[in-house]
């Protein structure tokens, strides 16, 4: 692969050199072999520059946030609120509060789930999710459902792995809310956010983005989207595990009850009743991760010093190369839509091998990729596949870790003895 | 002989046959025990159907999808269950299944290779505890 010249807005082979020696996991070598690792889509690695903004909180300011007077106290406030200002510039969000911290994406749409969800939707009412979601976005909903008595409509996938538009606005017609994913974490399908917010506003239908592989991997503008909830995680953007945001829209967030209660979501308490704080404190109630805030604001001054431009447009060039290698090979079957759809996140078979079996192989030549249903069983049945290997590609990767997939590709079916 | 880093080993000819060609694969007409299982993490899936007369596995059948690995296991497994006395198979532990396949298996790959027990243990659980609750006559 011919790495882009230095005037498109792409990595060079220098930029990469240099990304990968930030990555101090990279050197490690499982059973004696380089680690490549083709896994991201389900939890990226960590540059040494997070790694030491938490390190540094642990040694230097760690204290509990909006609680001490003290000078620790606050430093450790003003990082934590830091990260929360430098996250929402960088998905275009109007005003930092609207940024609630949460565990996760799946914690952030159960937020929506319980709290907008419990007192917007009544008997009857219909919610609108798609076949392509991971159960985190799916499931939430199905419970919703239950609990409350409305019913639940899909939007369906093509053969080609996107979204069928044919039937959405009969689908989105009365309905009261519309969740759908960003980017898809099986296919790689990257959907039209911003139609798909537009058809929702139109049938009056609340939209609620999973957008887990969408904002580590592409700009991301939730203006431009027009949508009315984001939820995404730190861990899969450079970021440490156990925090992630949901953004909303501010009006919708200020009507919403409090999910989780206790301290630091108050305004008065007393014995019989409470009132409660404003945005965002009302949605993070207890302790924090502090530490995991502070990560991921460093997680995001590193994207965006590199650029998500230029990070979406070497994955690109990463998945299209490894498209072409693919397709030369034979009895191997790629999922999901063409490179014009699509990022980097590549769901394969190999023959009869199954994707467990794959993945213990080039696992022993140190190639990581994910295998099984990818939290997506109801798109593995409308593939009619039990389970795919799943390589994803990120700023850290190249195209000779490419060609160790392939290489591994070609070692597995000379096991299983395939053509 | 190419280097494959043990990977030969651990897909060695007989376990490609077993995955290949499972033994005693299918189902049966009004099994005496009968059980099916996942592995929800990977989607593995193996039921298996046995006749079981005066206390003896006469006939077993299994019926699943997964890996090379689960699939042989369990092949294997009802290879050597049939004409077995339930009290023997009752004995059958993780480590006589693991020395059955011959090869090495990771951690991450153990719940693969033992679901066929699992799931046999299972059907013969559920058949002799429905057994000892119902009222003699």
């Amino acid at each position: 692969m011919a790495l882009a010249p230095s005037s498109s807005p792409s990595l060079t082979q220098t930029d990469v050199a240099r990304i990968r020696s930030e990555f101090p996991i990279l050197k490690e070598r499982p059973h004696g072999k380089p680690l490549v690792f083709l896994d991201s889509a389900a939890s990226s690695q960590k540059p040494v520059q997070v790694i030491d903004a938490m390190d540094d909180y642990y040694r230097r300011y760690h204290a509990n946030i909006h609680r001490g007077v003290y000078h620790i106290s606050e430093l450790a406030t003003e990082a934590y609120e830091d990260a929360r200002r430098k996250i929402a510039r960088f998905i275009g969000a109007s005003a930092p509060e609207e940024c609630i911290y949460v565990r996760n994406a799946t914690e952030g749409i159960n937020l929506v789930a319980y709290s907008w969800g419990r007192t917007n939707i009544r008997r009857g009412d219909a919610i609108v999710v798609t076949e392509m979601e991971h159960h985190s976005n799916l499931v939430p909903w199905q419970i919703l459902a239950q609990q409350t008595g409305a019913s639940l409509r899909f939007v369906r996938v093509t053969d080609d792995g996107l979204l069928d538009l044919r039937d959405l606005d009969r689908l989105l017609d009365g309905a009261k809310l519309f969740a759908f994913t960003a980017v898809s974490n099986t296919l790689g399908t990257v959907n039209d956010v911003e139609l798909l917010s537009a058809r929702a506003r139109a049938a009056g239908a609340v939209s609620v983005v999973d957008a887990c592989q969408a904002v580590p991997r592409m700009p991301v503008d939730v203006g431009a989207w027009g949508c009315d909830f984001v939820a995404f995680s730190a861990h899969k953007m450079l970021g440490p595990t156990g925090v992630g945001i949901i953004w909303g829209r501010r009006e919708l967030l200020e009507a919403m009850p409090p999910f989780l209660a206790g301290g630091g979501m108050i305004g008065v308490v007393r014995l019989e009743s409470s009132t409660y704080a404003g945005l965002p404190a009302r949605f993070e109630a207890g302790t924090p991760a502090i530490a995991e805030a502070v990560g991921f604001g460093a997680a995001v001054d590193y994207l965006t010093a590199v650029g998500m431009d230029r990070i979406h447009r070497y994955e690109l060039e990463l998945a299209e190369y490894a498209l072409k290698r693919l397709g030369e090979l034979k009895n191997v079957t790629v999922y999901g839509p063409g490179i014009d759809h699509r990022t980097g996140v590549i769901s394969l078979t190999v023959g009869d091998i199954h994707a467990h079996d794959l993945a213990t192989i080039l696992d022993s030549e140190g190639i990581c990729v994910r295998a099984g249903h990818h939290c997506n069983q109801p798109l593995m049945e409308r593939l009619d596949v039990a389970a795919t290997a799943r390589a994803s590609f990120y700023l850290y990767n190249t195209p000779a870790e490419v060609d160790a997939l392939i290489a591994g590709i070609e070692k597995a079916k000379a096991i299983f003895k395939i053509a | 002989m190419n280097d494959f880093s043990g990977m030969d080993a651990l897909y060695r000819d007989f376990i490609l046959d077993h995955y290949r060609n499972p033994r005693n694969a299918g189902t049966l007409e009004g099994p005496d025990a009968s059980f099916e299982d996942l592995n929800p993490l990977c989607g593995d899936k193996i039921r298996m159907d046995l006749k079981i007369r005066d206390g003896v596995v006469e006939d077993v059948k299994f019926k699943g999808r997964g890996c090379a690995i689960s699939q042989a296991s369990a092949s294997l497994l009802t290879e050597s269950i049939k004409g077995k006395k339930i009290a023997e198979i009752d004995a059958i532990g993780k480590d006589d299944v693991l020395s059955n396949l011959g090869i090495s298996i990771s951690a991450a790959r153990l719940k693969c290779a033992l679901l066929g027990l699992k799931v046999l243990k299972q059907a013969l659980a559920l058949k002799y505890e429905t057994a000892d609750e119902e009222p003699a006559s």
